[in-house]
């Protein structure tokens, strides 16, 4: 299948290339354009009017505009993994192989079965599923299965599952003055900013800078617009402080001038070339902005207004002017305003026929009707549309005559037309400047909403802010210009505006919805994304939704992918004529970013994947992965989880054999990850006393101690063994989850709390590696590399000290600290040696272990010999225990204050029935305990049967917080939080794990389940 | 995006620092008996200016106080802890 070809192209008119003919494909069918084109201009000359189907009734629709705020040409653009549904075709530069699927059809565009949902349109009126749901069906499950037939014919466009193959790009930048909006007004401030000599970026979201201007027959400073902006454009290349970005849309304005814009890149190739980004968002700090985002032209509300063939005047001029196309050949013009009438003109002037000028407003004389009537056009003045005939295109534009107070009077008459150019005025986009919190307020003779005063370093120039004649834009611009640079604490710079001259404008009539037509029906429609027409508006104002934000959520107005650029004021001026305001007190809603769609590749952009967040590796990961070792995350590390020994070796005959080894000889972890703080000064003793809850003025140098820290609630926050290395050095270690929180702890305290301790403390748990040697074969091991005496008289348990290893050496010699403390149990020794010496230190240590089969361990292992010492860790430390819950309770020094001391002692934390940690066993002996499952009495019922039958909740006595498994025991074991639990030793309770049906009787018992006096570790 | 005064640094973009919390706040002296629930409970949650602390974690890991208008988001001044006063 082809098309009919380009037949709705002018010979010569338009700003496009003949000389590079481009192929594409729309819904399949062979297409061709030219450079220059866009979609939406290219299917328009190939004469296709129909381009989608409407959201909720799956209307016909067609090509309504030519910019970003196209409601209804939304197409799936792309194929395979590259897919991007709701792409605007207004806004896709044509490419050659561009591929286009028009959306919300089935089974085609031209015939779509759900086209009969209009016939039930009275069924599905505003507020259809706020009614359904919260209605009669409310609490019932029906809506589950109303939704998902609903959400399929209301769907929007359909993406893909695939990975995104492209690439995405940040980017930031500074500059003095920023000017978004590369139209008359941006350009003139651009300029005018940029002979100030500072940092200009002038962006701007076409595909070329000149916005309107390339639609328009203008001329400026006596060139012809084109013409004007070459050279504009070179001169301001040319001046090498300025940054021009075009394709790039500013679509969010943030804090403190910075502003958020996204680049499409590449979005006009089929797909980028190597180490191309297909997007960049930008994050610009200007330190002066010039809003100059021009205005929005709005529709006029009648019957069937959606008809494919009814578009905006502006659009259909700027597709003639830009593209060279002419969407229709026989053309009515329904206006408001004095604008539409240059439709009129230039379509006249490139050869189609114009039907009639159809004016809102009462006689009156004016340049530009002169001008239409020099050319022969008519124009009816005082008449309205009232319904566009023709089922899948406008045929001819029904219109009747009003009467001084805007009603319809007389009969209805016809008119003959392919397209219907329509235009309510134009609303200056203000969607950045209240994005800044600037309130807009409503200007009663431009029949328009204008920027409030400005919250942030800003100005709005040209058409945005109301100013809509070019000689004025260019003034206008140009004066905003050199207002930002000055206010940017430029020198004025002297330069001259840019001139040109334009004829008077008639002010616009505040009339947007028209009469109904006569003796038959028709919807007015005015989001036609959304489906809302002006009915719906009326109806949530019967149903007391009269707020603008209301009637955006009730009805849906203004809550498709355009945002309601098109609807939202004819929908708020219905909203004010019902309730008998003016417009301006109806307000707008509120504007957020983005602007426009942003794709989420482009936020995220290259922090995807392995590079979405920082991975920390251990000096000695190298080693652990060629060892094969299974990997587990603790925050941004990863840290060997076992090493199995062949591929068949599970996790748990892995850890099992592993603490198996340890405990029977030799075992070797890497405890790098583990938080190291080094802290100094005179005062560094009183301040570990402030934060630990036991005392540290009686360490000695060269001793370690275990210590426990409270939040200022009273709550455990954070334990670890800190060392005295010298009379005013310590060494603290906290548990790798809190290693940054306890650096922040600690910074708040020294530089805020208690700026007058003098102790110093910086995090140094990236500069030392640890390994911690641990197993009866330890000292044997370590005594033959390192230089001290490490007997236990010489080294007894929580010594520490400098120790050397291969003093002397010929392969050198590494100067680290040991420590004997340990985490398993075992006699054990902590090496920390400078990281760099991480890799060989350990490398020695497996040396010197090999004879007494030294085998690295992993954090299951590690995991599991601590929950059989009953040593408490993160599951126990869950922010609602206290120190006395874990059984540490007698660690709380009374002969000093210390964080959290006070509210320690506050009554509920100190009640006698809280949970307590206790050691957990399964009565059969085999049984595996379940982390996370409830506990409950020995007799607790099965279930608690339904509140209806009269059941009551089983009281939950506590919870299993570590589980593991003693090889030396043979038998299942597990740490859990037991009310009253110490004082229940040896009694029978009951682990419930509802998720698997598991009831299984457990006993409690102490906590410590392997070597419970001590005696390997003091070995 | 704020952007924060850092007396160290200088002119920093909001994404370097983590918010701490009230910059007035007094922490009983050690040793005191009272005072505690206050310190750690009870907080005013102005609408205008507040004078908060913000954490340069990815600059000085210095504590900054910032004075800062909670309806507009206006920073009016950046300090040591301590030397900003509402």
């Amino acid at each position: 299948m082809t098309g009919p070809g380009q037949i709705n192209r002018h010979a010569e008119a338009g700003r496009i290339d003949r000389t590079r003919r481009i192929s594409f494909t729309f819904d399949g069918v062979p297409m061709t354009g030219f450079e220059g084109d866009t979609l939406a201009s290219a299917l328009l000359a190939n004469g296709v009017k129909l381009v989608g189907r409407s959201f909720k009734y799956h209307r016909p629709r067609g090509i309504f505009s030519n910019g970003p705020e196209e409601p209804n040409a939304l197409v799936r653009l792309r194929v395979g993994d590259r897919v991007e549904p709701n792409t605007r075709a207004t806004m896709i530069p044509l490419y050659d192989g561009l591929v286009a699927e028009s959306q919300n059809r089935w089974p085609s565009l031209a015939f779509d079965v759900q086209a009969v949902n209009q016939l039930f349109a009275r069924f599905l009126p505003a507020g259809f599923y706020y009614k359904t749901f919260m209605g009669p069906f409310a609490n019932t499950k029906l809506w589950m299965r109303f939704e998902r037939s609903i959400r399929k014919a209301a769907g929007m466009g359909t993406g893909t599952h695939a990975p995104d193959p492209d690439e995405y790009d940040k980017m930031s930048a500074h500059c003095e003055v920023l000017v978004i909006g590369a139209g008359p007004a941006g350009i003139a401030a651009a300029r005018a900013a940029a002979a100030s000599g500072g940092r200009v970026i002038l962006l701007d979201e076409r595909e070329e800078i000149g916005g309107r201007l390339l639609m328009e027959r203008f001329q400026v400073d006596g060139l012809e617009s084109g013409e004007w902006l070459a050279r504009e454009r070179g001169a301001l290349e040319a001046a090498g402080n300025v940054r021009i970005l075009p394709r790039t849309t500013a679509f969010g304005y943030y804090d403190q001038n910075m502003i958020g814009a996204v680049e499409r890149v590449c979005d006009h190739l089929i797909k980028p070339p190597p180490h191309q980004p297909r997007q960049r968002l930008w994050s610009i700090r200007a330190t002066e902005v010039v809003l100059a985002t021009g205005a929005i032209e709005q529709p006029l509300i009648f019957a069937d207004n959606d008809r494919p063939g009814v578009m905006l005047a502006g659009a259909v001029r700027g597709f003639a002017n830009q593209y060279g196309v002419l969407a229709g050949k026989r053309i009515v013009v329904a206006a408001n305003n004095d604008d539409a009438y240059r439709t009129a003109i230039d379509l006249h002037d490139l050869g189609a026929t114009i039907e009639s000028i159809v004016d809102v407003r009462p006689k009156g004389p004016g340049p530009i009707r002169q001008e239409a009537k020099d050319r022969g056009i008519t124009y009816l003045r005082g008449y309205a549309p009232v319904k566009a005939q023709g089922r899948r295109a406008v045929r001819q534009l029904a219109i009747l005559k009003l009467d001084e107070n805007g009603k319809a009077t007389g009969s209805q008459r016809a008119a003959a037309c392919d397209l219907v150019a329509m235009s309510g005025g134009w609303q200056p986009t203000l969607h950045l400047s209240s994005q800044t919190g600037a309130k807009a307020y409503w200007d009663a003779e431009k029949c328009c909403f204008l920027p409030g005063p400005p919250r942030q370093r800003e100005r709005s120039a040209g058409a945005c802010a109301g100013v809509f004649t070019l000689p004025e834009c260019l003034a206008h611009g140009h004066a905003a210009g050199l207002e930002a640079a000055e206010a940017a604490g430029l020198a004025r710079p002297e330069i001259e505006a840019p001139k040109a001259s334009a004829p008077q404008e008639v002010p616009p009539r505040a009339y947007w919805e028209c009469p109904d037509p006569i003796n038959t029906p028709g919807k007015k429609f005015v989001d036609h994304q959304d489906d809302v027409a002006a009915s719906d508006v009326r109806l949530a104002h019967r149903e007391g939704y009269i707020s603008v934000e209301h009637l955006k959520r009730y009805t849906t107005l203004g809550m498709g992918t355009d945002q309601g650029k098109t609807s939202n004021i004819p929908g708020f001026a219905i909203m004010a004529k019902a309730r008998g305001v003016e417009i301006g007190q109806t307000g707008t809603t509120t504007f957020r970013p983005p602007y426009t769609p942003v794709a989420l590749g482009a936020l995220a952009g290259p922090e995807v994947g392995e590079r979405y967040m920082a991975l920390r590796r251990t000096p000695m990961d190298g080693w652990h992965e060629e060892q094969g070792c299974e990997w587990i995350d603790a925050g941004l590390w990863r840290r060997p989880r076992y090493y199995p020994s062949g591929p068949r070796e599970s996790l748990f005959d892995a850890y099992i054999r592993e603490t198996m080894a340890t405990r029977g000889s030799l075992g070797i972890v890497d405890v790098t990850t583990l938080g190291k703080i080094d802290i100094q000064g005179p005062d560094a003793a009183e301040f570990l006393n402030r934060l630990y809850i036991n005392g540290w003025k009686t360490l000695p140098v060269g001793k370690a101690r275990y210590g426990l820290m409270l939040r200022e609630d009273g709550i455990v926050l954070d334990d670890g063994t800190t060392s005295r290395l010298g009379e005013q050095h310590y060494l603290m270690t906290t548990t790798t989850a809190n290693a940054v929180r306890i650096m922040a702890w600690i910074d708040y305290h020294l530089q805020v709390v208690w700026p007058d301790l003098r102790v110093k403390a910086v995090s140094v748990t990236e500069q030392w590696a640890a390994m911690a040697l641990a197993g009866p074969n330890a000292r044997k091991a370590l005594e033959k590399v390192v230089d001290i005496d490490l007997s236990s008289e010489a080294f007894p348990f929580m010594a520490c000290g400098p120790a050397t290893l291969n003093k002397g050496s010929a392969a050198g010699e590494i100067k680290g600290r040991l420590f004997r403390i340990s985490f398993s149990g075992e006699l054990a020794y902590e090496l920390n040696v400078p990281a760099d010496y991480g890799r060989a230190a350990w490398e020695m240590l497996m040396q010197a272990g090999a004879e007494f089969d030294i085998t690295p361990y992993g954090m299951e292992a590690l995991g599991n010999m601590r929950i059989e010492k009953g040593h408490v860790a993160g599951p126990e430390l869950d922010g609602r225990t206290t120190a006395d819950d874990l059984g540490m309770g007698r660690m709380m020094s009374s002969k000093k204050d210390f964080i959290g001391a006070k509210l320690a002692g506050r009554e509920d934390l100190i009640r006698a029935d809280r949970k307590q940690v206790v050691g957990l066993v399964p009565v059969d002996g085999k049984t595996k305990l379940r982390q996370g499952a409830q506990l409950v009495e020995k007799d607790a019922p099965a279930e608690a049967g339904t509140l209806a039958a009269g059941g009551k909740p089983i009281p939950m006595i506590g919870n299993v917080t570590s589980t593991g498994y003693s090889p030396e025991l043979d038998h299942p074991i597990a740490l859990g939080l037991v009310v009253n639990g110490r004082a229940r030793l040896g009694e029978e309770i009951s682990m419930r794990y509802p998720l698997r049906g598991l009831s299984v009787p457990v006993k409690i018992v102490e906590p410590v389940f392997v070597d419970p006096k001590g005696e390997r570790l003091h070995g | 995006m704020l952007r924060i005064e850092c007396p160290w640094c200088g002119p920093r973009d909001m994404v370097e620092f983590t918010y701490v919390g009230d910059g007035t706040l007094q922490r009983p002296a050690i040793g005191a008996e009272a005072g505690h629930f206050d310190y750690v409970y009870l907080r005013d949650n102005p609408k205008g200016v507040h004078v908060e602390l913000w954490r340069h974690g990815a600059g000085c890991r210095q504590h900054v106080a910032v004075k800062r208008d909670t309806l507009s988001h206006d920073i009016l001044q950046c300090g040591k802890p301590g030397e900003v006063t509402k």
